[in-house]
């Protein structure tokens, strides 16, 4: 139970804030792939048919109208839900039954669009939800867990505050302040898959820009993300490939190399319209073909 | 990420300031509510709250509804209601009378009582939780429905338990120790013990958690289902044990034990500053309000009222408790 800590896969160190290389960027193996899945929540069909791939170090932007069901395939990979149909595999590996710990152990971290923090709590308290340091018989490494939300907060939340200690409740952040909290609390526990639900609802221009040299700091690190948003703007900068959710089904899915913003927003326009590109499935064939799973030695350490 | 980066020292200070406030606004409202409440006393009875004999009293009483009103805070932290304590309080005797009818066995008897009321923590537990319906509507079914079956399975009788008194386990549970009962030594090691459980164990960690944000609980995976079970049977433990010392020291039991406890054990948790609403609570305020609510009676009578003014002052005490929390929380939380 004493998850975060147990987990023995070598991971990618934690080296998000490194400069960028160009090298680094290049995509490796299949990290993560979702096939056929379908969900329906009372009889309203929320996801159909959507298959999903994604490779190690590579962003990609999940784009949708509200209610496209982004936010229900985020719960499904995250383990929050389990579909009704369809397969999900990690590394090229099925995996049955994937709950929150399970998606956990193997590298999945999300930062909620609800930012999922308890606000009446302590920070300490809230970056180790569900999975506090504790030793024998369940109880608290406290101390630990202070110290170590301290050192998250001088270096990767860039709280310089003297007056926000790991004691400090959440009520009196501000906006940016709580997406630092989660964001931070996704990145502490070495995930190499990062998922961020609208991450930049809410947030200052300011503090937008940051959030989105942050998803370049995750490719740099060699981990992957998938980036949700409404707002092609944000996501296009970022991404390697877009890809179009439509009521339920996958419209399209888009490199960022040979589309320029502008038919972007055209194909996203006809996709509103029609609820279909047509030209879609021409460019899903061009995807990095199905590789071996990804090994170690294919990422850097 | 962050925007207190541009934050001045003022805006330093006044943070400082509520942070401050934030963590003991609670925890000193009720200090000086209980600490007020008994100088009045002190004041106007001096001859009564002066002398030792009302203090072994209070000891001896309090513990009766105070050990369930700390089980009954965290499971309220939690984000749900226990209303069948009572109930499980006199189940959990016919546990004991049954074993100890047979075996003779005090010990047995305790051991029996204590699983009656861990079981029927547990029903209360797997029917929330399974089932998903509110515990207050599901503790209101069952605090009927273990009353009659304590009944059913007594016939309504009583029973004189005057013979356990020959056992040291007797002593132990309800005796006393230098003067002081048992009952407040139990009181204490219970506070205590549930205090580290809330704040130095994952089952208070996942307990704030799920009060606070029960959907953010989910999202993290805080394995809400097995929290609130183990919250319920706590408070089905706390009560049977309540039932026994409350039984042993009048050396009677009647099958409607209890029935007088539910309200004054509520009282207890939301004069201490626990939030009906979950993710909120002490445990010092549970403790001071139990002995504010188990000293108003002798306080009342004391200081010359007649029993009619009783439930007149207790409303008053438990409205204006509960209001300075409201307003302290306003005030420097949001």
């Amino acid at each position: 139970m004493s998850a975060g800590e147990s987990r023995d896969a070598p991971r990618p160190s934690d080296s998000s804030r490194e400069p960028a290389s160009a090298a680094a960027a290049a995509p490796g193996g299949t990290r993560l792939e979702l096939r056929h899945i379908s969900k329906s929540f009372g009889g309203v069909h929320v996801l159909k048919d959507v298959s999903l791939r994604l490779v190690s170090r590579e962003v990609v932007g999940l784009l949708g109208d509200n209610g496209a069901g982004k936010s229900t395939l985020i719960k499904i990979i995250t383990g929050v839900y389990q579909p009704d149909e369809g397969e999900i595999l990690f590394d090229g590996q099925p995996v049955d039954a994937l709950d929150v710990q399970k998606a956990r152990a193997l590298g999945v971290e999300t930062v909620f669009q609800e930012r999922a923090l308890a606000e009446q709590l302590p920070l300490w308290r809230n970056i180790f939800m569900g999975r506090p340091l504790s030793g024998r018989f369940g109880f608290l490494r406290t101390g630990e867990m202070r110290r170590i939300t301290a050192g998250l907060m001088g270096e990767s939340m860039g709280f310089t505050s003297a007056v926000l200690t790991p004691d400090s409740r959440v009520t009196g952040l501000s906006g940016g302040e709580r997406q630092g909290v989660a964001i931070v609390r996704a990145l502490h526990f070495e995930a190499d898959i990062i998922i961020l639900d609208e991450p930049t609802m809410g947030l200052s221009l300011k503090e937008t820009e940051k959030l989105l040299h942050f998803v370049d700091g995750i490719r740099a690190a060699g981990r992957s993300a998938i980036f949700i948003d409404h707002n092609i703007f944000h996501v296009y900068s970022v991404v390697d490939r877009i890809v179009v959710l439509d009521r339920g089904r996958i419209a399209g899915e888009f490199p960022t190399s040979r589309y320029s913003l502008e038919e972007l927003m055209g194909i996203m326009r006809e996709v509103a319209d029609t609820g279909a590109y047509t030209e879609a499935d021409r460019y899903r064939i061009e995807m990095p073909s199905p590789a071996a799973p990804a090994t170690e030695a294919g990422r850097p350490s | 990420m962050s925007t207190a980066v541009t934050g001045t020292a003022t805006t330093d200070r006044r943070r400082s300031f509520m942070a401050f406030t934030t963590t003991w606004a609670s925890q000193i409202g009720i200090t000086t509510a209980f600490v007020l409440l008994w100088l009045t006393f002190i004041v106007l009875a001096p001859d009564t709250f002066l002398s030792q004999r009302i203090y072994q009293s209070f000891a001896q009483t309090t513990p009766y509804f105070a050990i369930v009103a700390l089980a009954l805070t965290m499971v309220i932290i939690a984000g749900d209601i226990d209303l069948s304590f009572p109930s499980i309080m006199a189940l959990g005797m016919v546990g004991f009378v049954s074993v100890w009818n047979v075996t003779g066995s005090v010990e047995l008897g305790v051991v029996a009582s204590l699983a009656v009321g861990a079981l029927a923590g547990l029903f209360n537990g797997l029917i929330v939780t399974l089932v998903g319906i509110p515990s207050l509507v599901v503790t209101i079914g069952t605090q009927f429905l273990f009353r009659g079956l304590a009944l059913v399975l007594v016939g309504g009788k009583s029973f004189a338990l005057v013979q356990t008194r020959q056992s040291p386990t007797y002593d132990i549970l309800v005796g006393r120790v230098l003067g002081i009962p048992m009952e407040f030594i139990w009181l204490v090691l219970a506070a205590v013990a549930v205090w580290v459980l809330l704040n130095r164990h994952r089952l208070g960690q996942n307990a704030y958690v799920i009060g606070d944000n029960r959907h953010a609980a989910q999202l993290m995976g805080v394995p809400i289902r097995r929290t609130r079970i183990v919250l319920f049977v706590l408070t089905g433990l706390a009560a049977a044990f309540a039932g026994l010392m409350n039984s042993l020291q009048v050396v009677n039991f009647y099958p409607s034990m209890g029935d007088g406890y539910l309200l004054p054990t509520l009282a207890a948790v939301f004069v201490g500053g626990t939030s009906v609403f979950g993710g909120r609570g002490s445990i010092w305020g549970t403790f001071l309000g139990a002995f504010m609510i188990g000293g108003i009676t002798a306080g009342i009578v004391a200081v010359g009222l007649t029993d009619f003014y009783t439930k007149l002052i207790y409303g008053a005490v438990i409205l204006i408790s509960v209001s300075i929390h409201a307003v302290l929380q306003r005030r420097f939380e949001y």
